[in-house]
Protein backbone atom coordinates (compact mmCIF):
# COMPACT_ATOMS: atom_id res chain seq x y z
CA UNK A 1 0.00 0.00 0.00
CA UNK A 2 2.84 2.38 0.87
CA UNK A 3 4.35 2.05 -2.58
CA UNK A 4 1.00 2.59 -4.34
CA UNK A 5 0.39 5.63 -2.17
CA UNK A 6 3.86 7.01 -2.93
CA UNK A 7 3.18 6.66 -6.65
CA UNK A 8 -0.19 8.43 -6.29
CA UNK A 9 1.45 11.19 -4.23
CA UNK A 10 4.18 11.63 -6.84
CA UNK A 11 1.66 11.71 -9.70
CA UNK A 12 -0.44 14.20 -7.77
CA UNK A 13 2.53 16.49 -7.07
CA UNK A 14 3.57 16.39 -10.73
CA UNK A 15 0.09 16.88 -12.14
CA UNK A 16 -0.73 19.78 -9.79
CA UNK A 17 2.53 21.45 -10.91
CA UNK A 18 2.77 20.42 -14.54
CA UNK A 19 3.32 23.81 -16.18
CA UNK A 20 6.94 23.08 -17.05
CA UNK A 21 7.76 26.34 -18.94
CA UNK A 22 7.24 28.18 -15.66
CA UNK A 23 10.29 26.54 -14.10
CA UNK A 24 12.44 27.40 -17.12
CA UNK A 25 11.30 31.00 -17.55
CA UNK A 26 10.66 32.03 -13.97
CA UNK A 27 7.00 32.70 -14.80
CA UNK A 28 3.68 31.25 -13.67
CA UNK A 29 0.74 29.66 -15.51
CA UNK A 30 -1.91 32.27 -16.34
CA UNK A 31 -4.62 30.10 -17.90
CA UNK A 32 -8.27 29.61 -16.91
CA UNK A 33 -7.57 26.53 -14.76
CA UNK A 34 -6.18 28.90 -12.14
CA UNK A 35 -9.80 29.77 -11.28
CA UNK A 36 -10.16 26.28 -9.82
CA UNK A 37 -8.83 25.47 -6.36
CA UNK A 38 -6.82 22.29 -5.90
CA UNK A 39 -7.84 20.09 -2.97
CA UNK A 40 -4.48 20.40 -1.19
CA UNK A 41 -2.02 23.05 -0.10
CA UNK A 42 -0.22 23.99 -3.33
CA UNK A 43 0.97 27.57 -3.82
CA UNK A 44 -0.53 29.27 -6.88
CA UNK A 45 2.68 31.20 -7.35
CA UNK A 46 4.60 27.98 -7.89
CA UNK A 47 5.96 28.28 -11.46
CA UNK A 48 4.39 24.91 -12.28
CA UNK A 49 1.03 25.28 -10.54
CA UNK A 50 -1.96 24.77 -12.82
CA UNK A 51 -4.57 25.43 -10.13
CA UNK A 52 -5.03 27.63 -7.10
CA UNK A 53 -4.24 27.02 -3.45
CA UNK A 54 -7.51 26.87 -1.49
CA UNK A 55 -6.04 28.58 1.58
CA UNK A 56 -4.42 31.33 -0.49
CA UNK A 57 -7.62 31.83 -2.47
CA UNK A 58 -9.75 31.90 0.67
CA UNK A 59 -7.59 34.60 2.22
CA UNK A 60 -7.42 36.57 -1.03
CA UNK A 61 -11.20 36.60 -1.46
CA UNK A 62 -11.93 37.39 2.17
CA UNK A 63 -9.35 40.15 2.19
CA UNK A 64 -10.59 41.69 -1.05
CA UNK A 65 -12.63 44.86 -1.25
CA UNK A 66 -15.52 43.12 -3.05
CA UNK A 67 -16.15 40.19 -0.68
CA UNK A 68 -15.95 39.42 3.04
CA UNK A 69 -16.54 35.68 2.79
CA UNK A 70 -15.72 33.16 0.09
CA UNK A 71 -18.68 30.93 -0.68
CA UNK A 72 -16.84 29.57 -3.70
CA UNK A 73 -13.73 28.33 -1.89
CA UNK A 74 -15.62 27.24 1.23
CA UNK A 75 -18.08 25.33 -0.96
CA UNK A 76 -15.25 23.57 -2.78
CA UNK A 77 -13.57 22.69 0.52
CA UNK A 78 -16.84 21.35 1.92
CA UNK A 79 -17.27 19.13 -1.15
CA UNK A 80 -13.66 17.90 -1.05
CA UNK A 81 -13.93 17.25 2.69
CA UNK A 82 -17.28 15.50 2.68
CA UNK A 83 -16.18 13.25 -0.17
CA UNK A 84 -12.73 12.16 1.02
CA UNK A 85 -11.94 13.73 4.40
CA UNK A 86 -8.22 13.67 5.15
CA UNK A 87 -7.57 11.13 2.41
CA UNK A 88 -6.53 14.30 0.56
CA UNK A 89 -3.76 14.87 3.15
CA UNK A 90 -2.55 11.30 2.94
CA UNK A 91 -2.66 10.74 -0.80
CA UNK A 92 -2.81 14.03 -2.72
CA UNK A 93 -0.86 16.73 -0.86
CA UNK A 94 2.55 17.47 -2.45
CA UNK A 95 3.94 19.10 0.70
CA UNK A 96 2.81 16.11 2.77
CA UNK A 97 4.64 13.85 0.31
CA UNK A 98 7.85 15.85 0.70
CA UNK A 99 7.60 15.57 4.48
CA UNK A 100 7.13 11.80 4.21
CA UNK A 101 10.22 11.50 2.04
CA UNK A 102 12.23 13.45 4.62
CA UNK A 103 10.89 11.25 7.39
CA UNK A 104 12.67 8.32 5.74
CA UNK A 105 16.03 9.88 6.61
CA UNK A 106 17.92 7.96 9.30
CA UNK A 107 17.48 10.43 12.17
CA UNK A 108 15.87 9.86 15.59
CA UNK A 109 12.07 9.58 15.38
CA UNK A 110 9.97 11.36 18.01
CA UNK A 111 6.30 11.51 18.96
CA UNK A 112 4.33 14.74 18.92
CA UNK A 113 2.79 15.89 22.20
CA UNK A 114 -1.01 15.65 22.06
CA UNK A 115 -1.61 19.35 22.74
CA UNK A 116 0.36 20.32 19.62
CA UNK A 117 -2.38 18.87 17.39
CA UNK A 118 -4.74 21.63 18.51
CA UNK A 119 -2.58 24.49 17.19
CA UNK A 120 -3.81 23.96 13.64
CA UNK A 121 -7.41 24.76 14.66
CA UNK A 122 -6.33 28.18 15.92
CA UNK A 123 -4.46 28.75 12.65
CA UNK A 124 -7.60 27.74 10.72
CA UNK A 125 -9.58 30.28 12.75
CA UNK A 126 -6.95 32.90 11.89
CA UNK A 127 -7.19 32.05 8.18
CA UNK A 128 -10.91 32.85 8.29
CA UNK A 129 -10.74 35.90 10.59
CA UNK A 130 -7.45 37.75 10.13
CA UNK A 131 -7.99 38.79 6.48
CA UNK A 132 -11.03 40.71 7.72
CA UNK A 133 -8.92 43.02 9.90
CA UNK A 134 -8.96 46.59 8.57
CA UNK A 135 -5.84 47.84 6.79
CA UNK A 136 -4.80 51.18 5.31
CA UNK A 137 -5.33 49.89 1.76
CA UNK A 138 -8.65 48.20 2.51
CA UNK A 139 -7.19 44.88 1.32
CA UNK A 140 -6.80 42.23 4.01
CA UNK A 141 -3.41 40.64 4.67
CA UNK A 142 -3.07 36.88 4.00
CA UNK A 143 -1.11 36.28 7.20
CA UNK A 144 -0.80 32.51 6.81
CA UNK A 145 0.61 32.79 3.29
CA UNK A 146 2.88 35.64 4.31
CA UNK A 147 4.43 34.27 7.49
CA UNK A 148 3.67 30.58 8.00
CA UNK A 149 3.18 28.70 4.75
CA UNK A 150 6.24 26.50 4.07
CA UNK A 151 4.68 25.19 0.85
CA UNK A 152 4.75 28.69 -0.64
CA UNK A 153 8.45 29.05 0.19
CA UNK A 154 9.38 25.65 -1.20
CA UNK A 155 7.16 25.64 -4.28
CA UNK A 156 7.14 29.34 -5.20
CA UNK A 157 9.70 31.52 -3.42
CA UNK A 158 12.77 29.33 -3.98
CA UNK A 159 12.05 28.39 -7.65
CA UNK A 160 11.27 32.04 -8.51
CA UNK A 161 14.32 33.28 -6.60
CA UNK A 162 16.48 30.93 -8.66
CA UNK A 163 14.86 31.49 -12.06
CA UNK A 164 13.66 35.11 -12.02
CA UNK A 165 16.48 37.60 -11.22
CA UNK A 166 14.27 40.64 -10.29
CA UNK A 167 12.98 38.66 -7.31
CA UNK A 168 16.49 38.45 -5.86
CA UNK A 169 16.90 42.20 -5.57
CA UNK A 170 13.54 42.49 -3.77
CA UNK A 171 14.21 39.99 -0.99
CA UNK A 172 14.44 41.17 2.60
CA UNK A 173 13.94 40.03 6.16
CA UNK A 174 10.57 38.42 5.41
CA UNK A 175 12.04 36.27 2.67
CA UNK A 176 14.82 35.04 4.92
CA UNK A 177 12.34 34.40 7.75
CA UNK A 178 10.44 32.23 5.29
CA UNK A 179 13.60 30.30 4.39
CA UNK A 180 14.41 29.77 8.09
CA UNK A 181 10.83 28.65 8.81
CA UNK A 182 10.83 26.22 5.89
CA UNK A 183 14.16 24.78 7.05
CA UNK A 184 12.77 24.29 10.54
CA UNK A 185 9.61 22.59 9.25
CA UNK A 186 11.61 20.26 7.02
CA UNK A 187 14.03 19.47 9.83
CA UNK A 188 11.12 18.61 12.10
CA UNK A 189 9.55 16.53 9.32
CA UNK A 190 12.56 14.26 9.42
CA UNK A 191 11.98 13.59 13.12
CA UNK A 192 8.19 13.88 13.46
CA UNK A 193 5.96 12.07 10.97
CA UNK A 194 4.23 14.87 9.00
CA UNK A 195 4.76 17.33 11.81
CA UNK A 196 3.46 20.33 9.86
CA UNK A 197 0.27 18.56 8.72
CA UNK A 198 -0.55 17.40 12.22
CA UNK A 199 0.19 20.57 14.12
CA UNK A 200 0.00 23.62 11.85
CA UNK A 201 -1.82 22.97 8.57
CA UNK A 202 -5.15 24.84 8.44
CA UNK A 203 -6.34 22.71 5.54
CA UNK A 204 -5.70 19.53 7.51
CA UNK A 205 -7.64 21.08 10.38
CA UNK A 206 -10.56 21.87 8.05
CA UNK A 207 -10.68 18.38 6.52
CA UNK A 208 -10.37 16.73 9.94
CA UNK A 209 -13.95 17.78 10.75
CA UNK A 210 -15.21 15.60 7.88
CA UNK A 211 -13.37 12.35 8.63
CA UNK A 212 -16.20 10.91 10.76
CA UNK A 213 -18.88 11.31 8.09
CA UNK A 214 -17.11 11.64 4.73
CA UNK A 215 -18.56 9.60 1.89
CA UNK A 216 -15.42 7.48 1.66
CA UNK A 217 -14.34 6.33 5.09
CA UNK A 218 -12.83 3.43 6.96
CA UNK A 219 -15.33 0.76 7.88
CA UNK A 220 -14.59 -1.31 10.98
CA UNK A 221 -16.20 -4.72 11.24
CA UNK A 222 -16.25 -5.45 14.97
CA UNK A 223 -17.24 -9.08 14.36
CA UNK A 224 -14.12 -9.81 12.31
CA UNK A 225 -11.66 -8.10 14.69
CA UNK A 226 -9.43 -10.39 16.76
CA UNK A 227 -7.94 -7.52 18.82
CA UNK A 228 -4.40 -8.24 17.63
CA UNK A 229 -3.55 -4.53 17.71
CA UNK A 230 -1.66 -4.61 14.38
CA UNK A 231 -3.67 -1.65 13.08
CA UNK A 232 -2.67 0.69 15.90
CA UNK A 233 0.91 -0.59 15.85
CA UNK A 234 1.30 0.41 12.21
CA UNK A 235 -0.54 3.75 12.45
CA UNK A 236 2.02 6.48 11.69
CA UNK A 237 -0.04 9.16 13.47
CA UNK A 238 -0.24 7.09 16.65
CA UNK A 239 -3.99 6.47 16.79
CA UNK A 240 -5.90 3.67 18.49
CA UNK A 241 -7.59 2.63 15.30
CA UNK A 242 -10.32 0.35 16.63
CA UNK A 243 -11.50 2.99 19.10
CA UNK A 244 -12.19 5.43 16.29
CA UNK A 245 -11.18 4.34 12.77
CA UNK A 246 -12.26 7.73 11.37
CA UNK A 247 -10.45 9.86 13.93
CA UNK A 248 -9.99 13.51 12.87
CA UNK A 249 -6.20 13.04 12.98
CA UNK A 250 -6.27 10.05 10.59
CA UNK A 251 -4.73 10.98 7.23
CA UNK A 252 -6.03 7.75 5.69
CA UNK A 253 -2.71 6.32 4.67
CA UNK A 254 -4.58 2.98 4.93
CA UNK A 255 -1.65 1.13 6.51
CA UNK A 256 -4.11 -0.18 9.10
CA UNK A 257 -6.33 -1.76 6.45
CA UNK A 258 -3.31 -3.56 5.00
CA UNK A 259 -1.99 -4.63 8.40
CA UNK A 260 -5.30 -6.11 9.54
CA UNK A 261 -5.03 -9.91 9.22
CA UNK A 262 -8.80 -10.44 9.28
CA UNK A 263 -9.85 -7.61 6.93
CA UNK A 264 -11.88 -6.01 9.72
CA UNK A 265 -10.83 -2.59 8.41
CA UNK A 266 -11.74 -1.52 4.89
CA UNK A 267 -11.78 1.83 3.13
CA UNK A 268 -15.02 2.14 1.20
CA UNK A 269 -18.04 4.25 0.38
CA UNK A 270 -20.24 4.39 3.45
CA UNK A 271 -23.68 2.88 2.95
CA UNK A 272 -26.84 2.99 5.02
CA UNK A 273 -26.68 -0.74 5.74
CA UNK A 274 -23.21 -0.66 7.31
CA UNK A 275 -23.66 -0.29 11.02
CA UNK A 276 -20.49 1.01 12.67
CA UNK A 277 -19.58 -0.33 16.11
CA UNK A 278 -16.30 0.72 17.68
CA UNK A 279 -14.16 -1.34 19.99
CA UNK A 280 -13.87 1.12 22.85
CA UNK A 281 -12.03 -1.35 25.09
CA UNK A 282 -9.24 -2.10 22.63
CA UNK B 1 -27.52 12.94 14.01
CA UNK B 2 -26.99 10.05 11.63
CA UNK B 3 -23.74 10.22 9.70
CA UNK B 4 -25.44 9.72 6.36
CA UNK B 5 -27.70 12.73 7.01
CA UNK B 6 -24.68 14.87 7.95
CA UNK B 7 -22.96 13.77 4.74
CA UNK B 8 -25.98 14.81 2.67
CA UNK B 9 -26.40 18.14 4.47
CA UNK B 10 -22.74 19.08 4.01
CA UNK B 11 -22.78 17.93 0.38
CA UNK B 12 -25.84 20.07 -0.31
CA UNK B 13 -24.41 23.07 1.57
CA UNK B 14 -21.13 22.77 -0.31
CA UNK B 15 -22.91 22.63 -3.67
CA UNK B 16 -25.06 25.68 -2.86
CA UNK B 17 -22.02 27.64 -1.60
CA UNK B 18 -20.06 26.72 -4.71
CA UNK B 19 -22.84 27.73 -7.09
CA UNK B 20 -23.52 30.98 -5.22
CA UNK B 21 -19.82 31.83 -5.13
CA UNK B 22 -19.46 31.31 -8.87
CA UNK B 23 -22.59 33.34 -9.59
CA UNK B 24 -21.32 36.33 -7.67
CA UNK B 25 -17.97 36.26 -9.43
CA UNK B 26 -15.64 34.75 -6.85
CA UNK B 27 -14.08 32.29 -9.32
CA UNK B 28 -13.06 35.25 -11.49
CA UNK B 29 -11.59 36.96 -8.40
CA UNK B 30 -9.58 33.81 -7.63
CA UNK B 31 -8.34 33.73 -11.21
CA UNK B 32 -7.31 37.39 -11.09
CA UNK B 33 -5.33 36.76 -7.92
CA UNK B 34 -3.77 33.48 -9.02
CA UNK B 35 -2.45 34.61 -12.40
CA UNK B 36 -0.20 37.17 -10.74
CA UNK B 37 2.83 36.30 -8.64
CA UNK B 38 1.68 36.57 -5.04
CA UNK B 39 4.30 38.69 -3.29
CA UNK B 40 3.12 37.64 0.18
CA UNK B 41 3.41 33.97 -0.80
CA UNK B 42 7.03 34.33 -1.87
CA UNK B 43 8.03 36.46 1.07
CA UNK B 44 8.66 39.84 -0.50
CA UNK B 45 5.27 41.47 -0.05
Amino acid sequence: MASIRSIVQLCSAISFNSYWPGFQNGSIYRGPLKAICLPSLNCYSCPGAIGSCPIGSLQAIMGSISFQFSFYVTGLLLLFGVTLGRFICGWLCPFGFIQELLHRLPVPKLQLPHWSRKIKYFILLGVFLLPLLPTATGIGVPYFCQYLCPAGTLEAAIPLYLSYPPIRSATGALFWWRIFWLGLILLLAAMYYRGFCRTLCPLGAFYSFFNPFSLWRIHYDFGKCNNCGQCSATCPVELKVTENPNHPECIRCLRCTKACPTQALTFQIATESKKEVYNVKA
Amino acid sequence: MKRSIMTKIVFLTGSIFLAFGILRGEAFEVLQKAIQICLECIGIG
